[in-house]
């Protein structure tokens, strides 16, 4: 593997926090507010999503050869659909609990914007290693965006019984709020990494100009 | 027979709306909603889907899965049926409402992921099906409740192009507090009920 590659392979990785899918890219709104007032259930929504995201991912771009452009959607749709079913049938046997309260928001999955957005963007054009990685990046970036989510409104709607939050307007706000707060510190990551960048090539600059001085002396 | 039909347009269209209660379909309210016309166009496109698809998957679940008993295969044949109608609809409406396919632009397309049409499929494919006009009156209205919480957003959004806003709230913060002001405001109808 060169170098180029190594580097895609690095941004594609830090794609859950760059490019999250939930803070930047504003998709799987659904699941993210009407399965997250306790953060028990948005955990399990979270990894169910990452599994079905994982697994359509791979088999996706393992078929992308071999699947005709004209017809590619119902393709993904089919394959991520036959995935979600093998999902509510194996929360229907061993979390029959989760697989009740989150109803057919289970059965969404198969429609969530998340996997159909990677499948399009990424893994119908990218070797399946790459698809792995990108996979795992964004369904890592959803699983902490749905359980903070969840969290946040089970502190505030449970414990400490402000009870909107336990509606769906309260989902709306908590999730508006947690948007900005990654926006500032995304934004204020983002400035400190400059600022470092511009003292080292400040550095850099001043060390030249002190050898090319001394090679004049 | 009236009041019941009459509950259960105000059900779908206010105390249960598909946005502010059900939280279905955020994406397209969130992603269509920034001009009063993307957001209309959507939305009727998303209507008229949502009850011809919801009318079809409702025969075929009675029909067909729940007669050879294979409920579990809803997901994957409500799917094709929805991907499928929406490419037929593509083509009708291309051939003979010309005018009417303009109008919904691209977002036709895009309703074949739109999770409030498999959304509202699924709650009336279940294993004990409603009768067909409760059927179709709900998904009808439905839609249009969609239609109205889309408009209206848009309403806010166009009068926010002006406002000044905090940095990090521009975009997609903002209009989900905006939204969650209108949840708000839907959930005060939520003890409302007329005859059922």
């Amino acid at each position: 593997m060169d170098k180029m590659d190594k580097k895609m392979l690095k941004r594609t990785a830090l794609g859950g926090i760059l490019d999250n899918p939930v803070f930047v890219l504003v998709l799987g709104m659904c699941p993210l507010i009407a399965v997250s007032t306790s953060f028990m259930d948005a955990l399990l929504m979270g990894v169910s999503t990452a599994i079905v995201l994982l697994l359509s991912n791979v088999a996706i771009s393992a078929l992308r050869k071999i699947t005709p452009s004209a017809v590619r959607l119902p393709i993904y749709l089919m394959v991520v659909a036959t995935l979600v079913t093998i999902l509510q049938m194996f929360l229907d046997k061993y979390i029959p609990d989760f697989y009740a309260s989150a109803g057919r928001f289970i059965a969404l999955i198969a429609v969530n914007c998340i996997i159909l957005a990677r499948a399009e963007a990424f893994a119908g054009k990218n070797d399946v290693l790459s698809s792995l990685v990108d996979a795992a990046s964004m369904g890592l970036g959803f699983i902490v965006a749905i359980a903070i989510l969840g969290g946040v409104r089970q502190l505030l709607g449970d414990v400490l019984g402000i009870s909107i939050f336990t509606a769906p307007a309260g989902g709306f706000i908590a999730l508006g709020l947690l948007m900005a707060l990654f926006n500032a510190a995304l934004f204020f990551a983002k400035g400190y990494a400059a600022r470092r960048e511009a003292r080292k090539t400040r550095r850099e600059a001043r060390r030249s100009a002190k050898t090319v001085k001394e090679e004049a002396l | 027979m009236t009041i019941t039909i009459l509950g259960i347009i105000i059900s779908a269209l206010i105390t249960n709306n598909i946005v502010f209660s059900q939280t279905l379909g955020i994406c397209p309210f969130l992603g269509v909603s920034k001009k009063l016309k993307s957001a209309a166009g959507m939305g009727l496109a998303v209507t008229l889907v949502m009850t011809v698809s919801t009318l079809f998957t409702w025969v075929i679940n009675k029909y067909v899965l729940l007669n050879l008993d294979m409920g579990y295969l809803r997901v994957i044949v409500f799917i094709l049926v929805i991907a499928g109608l929406v490419q037929v609809l593509d083509i009708l409406l291309k051939k003979f409402l010309p005018a009417l396919y303009n109008a919904f632009g691209i977002y036709l397309a895009l309703i074949t992921t739109n999770c409030a049409v498999l959304g509202t499929a699924m709650l009336f494919g279940g294993d004990a099906p409603a009768d067909i006009v409760t059927t179709f009156v709900t998904a009808l209205f439905t839609g249009l409740g969609f239609l109205m919480a889309l408009a209206v957003m848009a309403g806010v959004r166009e009068r926010m192009e002006t406002a000044h806003i905090p940095r990090f709230f521009k975009g997609f913060p903002i209009a989900l507090l905006a939204a969650a002001i209108m949840a708000m405001a839907f959930f005060g109808f939520s003890t409302f009920s007329l005859g059922g």
